[in-house]
């Protein structure tokens, strides 16, 4: 074993040692030092497991998944919170998903709609209510494709028939309803409800879409859920090397781009975690082969795009490299500008279950190195893929507490942090430099060629910004 | 003011003897009020002479929220001055009737329902103890006192010890206590004896041996219990009987369950069940 997982493993010890034996025992199945070759067993963290109580995990749920990740960005589609007003009300388009159309007349994606659960509808079921709101919504929203009905909690404890409801009315609209089962309490995360998202999409909407014609270079962009235009960016690339992208999801889709899916010759996978499912029945059920991709930064969306390419032919392999020769250009003057200015700082990602490895490239084009890396909901595939992403000794996390974060950050003094909302603020007040990585702090995009120069300008504006000298640090 | 719940399993006659003795007691001068806790809403339809048609749930629905209600509205008067309430519910299978009831009993509590003279509470509740919302009314502060309406047939037994189980949880963590069982005859074999046994292993009484009788029935399709429709009945005596030895009760505990194994042990002492040597 090397002196640096030594180390590495000698600092986690010491967090630990905090805890009471009990925590600590569980907790430290989740830490680990990197070991790139993936032999080391004592590097491998536990994950996907029940957050230990009193943890602070910022874990979200089953709904969280299926209604703000996978389902919610579908466009022409109305998204029902069905259940009490607080879910729907606090995760009302808080994910940027960006989308072209006319909010409240052909799309819907900003829009909060819930059926608003009182005691009353506890008590004899909210079916009636479901019905009722379906009718309303086919009345004012007549160019709606479609309706999801997201369970909240009570819908799954009190039995609710939405499935029965969602049957009846699909045959009276003539459009997908569609049940989706992402009771909060299920599972031990979001992942749950990315997994139910899939299935729904599989069972309700796949292969029923109308597609006129196809062609060899057909493919289906799965996963990018445009969140400050990163579809958009992604999108751009695979046109440009002369790729039709029939079907994008879920980021500025349709419905009906979700029912083509299965006319697609290749699925492009870029968040793994949440859409891996549909892709492997599609591969099961269609045989339609997939592949992962990342399109953080110049060194992986070159690589990205030559991988790509060898799926196809010579004119698609000549289309790529004319890409990459027409873009490189202007990467490498962003790498110039901003490197002499980032070469060498530290960052810590805390991120949720695809950034945490995807954006290492970026970072190191950049000059940067990710010192320790962690996901929420990430499960062993995931961070199968992390470990030779990351230099030996590196901390890999599994659904960190804030303890945690805060003393990895106190030890390893990363020059910036990357995470969420629920991370941002204690990390001002540590006056630690910090970049919300779920949203891109209201920036964006971050893919492709066109997100690199906003990455690279956002990492430069959080890490050298005056701001963080004028805090008042603990001694 | 003695809060009295009595359980039971379904079908087993709860609200009929529930209702019975409550007008034993109200005609010997005592005030009472039941509280149905059953969404079928007929735990005082023989002291109405009706079905109560303004349940709490049924009223809070058609207002919007139970805060729109006023207690006028839901709180009856019936025989000998009786109060009545349901707390009503969902038809089976939709919603949640255990919510229902949380909701009811909160707000006939918020709103005073019970009143300075009330003497008597029964909480009638519908079959075993479920879930939560069935065990409201033995939670903290509500009912103490239990009565477990069973017979000789084995799944009546059965229900009660099962319900003893759900008293002993609540007996730990609050002030509840088992009064008795109540055998309402089926005329089973040996019924009053195993009964007592029973009662004796799960640490209580059988408080009174009620003898099956078509007076009941009979009262019951004219909508009124025995004490109204025929005072004079020896089956009206009963239920005075039943009702005086409640009032007078001083023997609460905690209850005792047992194993199926014990209850089949039970049934076979008794000669009801054979022992699986003597089948073979």
């Amino acid at each position: 074993m090397s002196t640096a997982i030594k180390d590495t493993q000698k600092m986690i010890e010491e967090i630990l040692d905090a805890y009471p034996e009990k925590s600590k025992k569980d907790r430290a199945k989740h830490l680990a030092a990197n070991d790139p070759s993936g032999q080391c067993s004592a590097c491998q963290v536990k994950s996907n497991v029940k957050s230990r109580p009193g943890v602070m995990t910022v874990r979200g749920c089953a709904y969280a998944g299926a209604k703000g990740v996978v389902w919610g960005p579908v466009k022409d589609q109305i998204t029902i919170s069905h259940g009490p007003v607080g879910c729907g009300q606090y995760s009302w388009w808080s994910r940027r998903n960006y989308y072209n159309g006319q909010t409240g007349i052909d799309t819907f994606g900003t829009m909060h709609i819930t059926t608003d659960f009182q005691e009353k509808n506890i008590v004899y079921g909210g079916d009636k209510g479901l019905d009722l709101a379906l009718h309303e919504l086919k009345g004012l929203f007549p160019l709606a494709n479609g309706i999801g009905i997201l369970s909240e909690c009570p819908v799954g404890l009190i039995g609710d028939d939405i499935e029965a409801v969602s049957k009846r009315v699909e045959k009276e609209f003539k459009y997908p309803i569609v049940p989706v089962r992402c009771e909060g309490f299920r599972g031990v995360s979001q992942s749950l409800g990315h997994h139910i998202a899939n299935d729904t999409i599989k069972d309700y909407v796949l292969g029923k879409g109308k597609l006129e014609t196809s062609t060899p270079y057909d493919v289906a962009l799965i996963g990018d859920y445009n969140i400050g235009g990163d579809a958009w960016a992604s999108r751009k690339i695979l046109e440009e090397m002369g790729l039709r992208v029939i079907s994008q999801y879920t980021g500025d889709a349709t419905i009906n781009e979700i029912g083509i899916a299965t006319k697609a010759k290749l699925n492009l996978i870029h968040c793994y975690r949440s859409m891996n499912y549909i892709c492997r029945h599609m591969e099961e059920e269609y045989g339609i082969p997939w592949m992962e991709f990342n399109f953080f930064g110049p060194t992986k969306t070159y690589d990205s795009i030559r991988k790509i390419a060898a799926k196809f032919d010579e004119k698609i392999q000549k289309n790529a490299e004319a890409v990459i020769a027409k873009y490189k250009p202007v990467m490498d003057k962003i790498i110039e500008q901003y490197r002499a200015k980032l070469e060498g700082k530290k960052v810590m990602l805390y991120v949720g279950g695809l950034r945490p490895r995807h954006t290492i490239g970026a970072y190191e084009d950049l000059g940067m190195e990710v010192v320790a890396s962690g996901y929420e909901f990430g499960h062993s595939d995931d961070y199968k893929r992390t470990y030779p992403e990351m230099k030996e000794g590196a901390v890999i996390m599994d659904d960190a507490t804030l303890y945690e974060l805060e003393e990895f950050t106190r030890r390893l003094k990363p020059d910036m942090v990357g995470s969420g909302i629920k991370e941002k603020y204690s990390y001002h007040k540590l006056g630690v430099p910090f970049r919300q990585m779920h949203s891109w702090d209201y920036s964006g995009p971050y893919h492709g060629f066109d997100g690199f120069p906003v990455f690279a300008r956002d990492m430069d504006m959080t890490v050298n910004s005056p701001t963080w000298s004028l805090i008042r640090r603990k001694k | 003011m003695r809060q009295i719940a009595i359980y039971g399993k379904g079908g087993i006659g709860k609200s009929t003897t529930t209702q019975n003795l409550v007008a034993a007691l109200a005609e010997a001068g005592r005030k009472c009020m039941i509280i149905g806790c059953d969404p079928k809403a007929d735990s005082t339809r023989l002291i109405l002479n009706r079905k109560a048609q303004n349940t709490v749930m049924d009223m809070a629905r058609e207002k919007g929220t139970v805060e729109d209600l006023e207690l006028e509205e839901v709180l009856l008067h019936g025989f000998k001055g009786i109060k009545c309430a349901e707390s009503g519910g969902p038809e089976p299978g939709v919603g949640c009737a255990g919510r229902g009831v949380i909701t009811a009993i909160n707000f006939l509590e918020e709103n005073g329902a019970y009143g300075d003279d009330t003497e008597f509470v029964f909480y009638d509740v519908l079959g075993d103890v479920v879930c939560g919302g069935f065990a409201m009314p033995i939670r903290e502060g509500k009912a103490k006192e239990i009565y477990i309406v069973t017979s000789g047939e084995m799944m009546a037994m059965y229900a009660a010890n099962n319900i003893s189980r759900g008293v002993l949880k609540y007996a730990q963590s609050g002030g509840v206590r088992l009064g008795g069982l109540i055998c309402n005859s089926r005329e089973t074999d040996k019924e009053y004896e195993l009964i007592s046994e029973l009662a004796s292993k799960l640490g209580t009484q059988m408080i009174h041996f009620v003898p099956r009788d078509n007076e009941v029935q009979r009262a019951e399709l004219r909508r009124k219990t025995v004490i109204e429709y025929a005072p004079d009945h020896p089956q009206a005596d009963e239920y005075r009987t039943l009702a005086k030895k409640i009032a007078d009760n001083k023997n609460f505990v905690i209850p005792t369950p047992i194993t199926m194994d014990e209850l089949e042990r039970l049934l076979m002492d008794f000669g009801i069940m054979e022992s699986e040597e003597a089948v073979a």
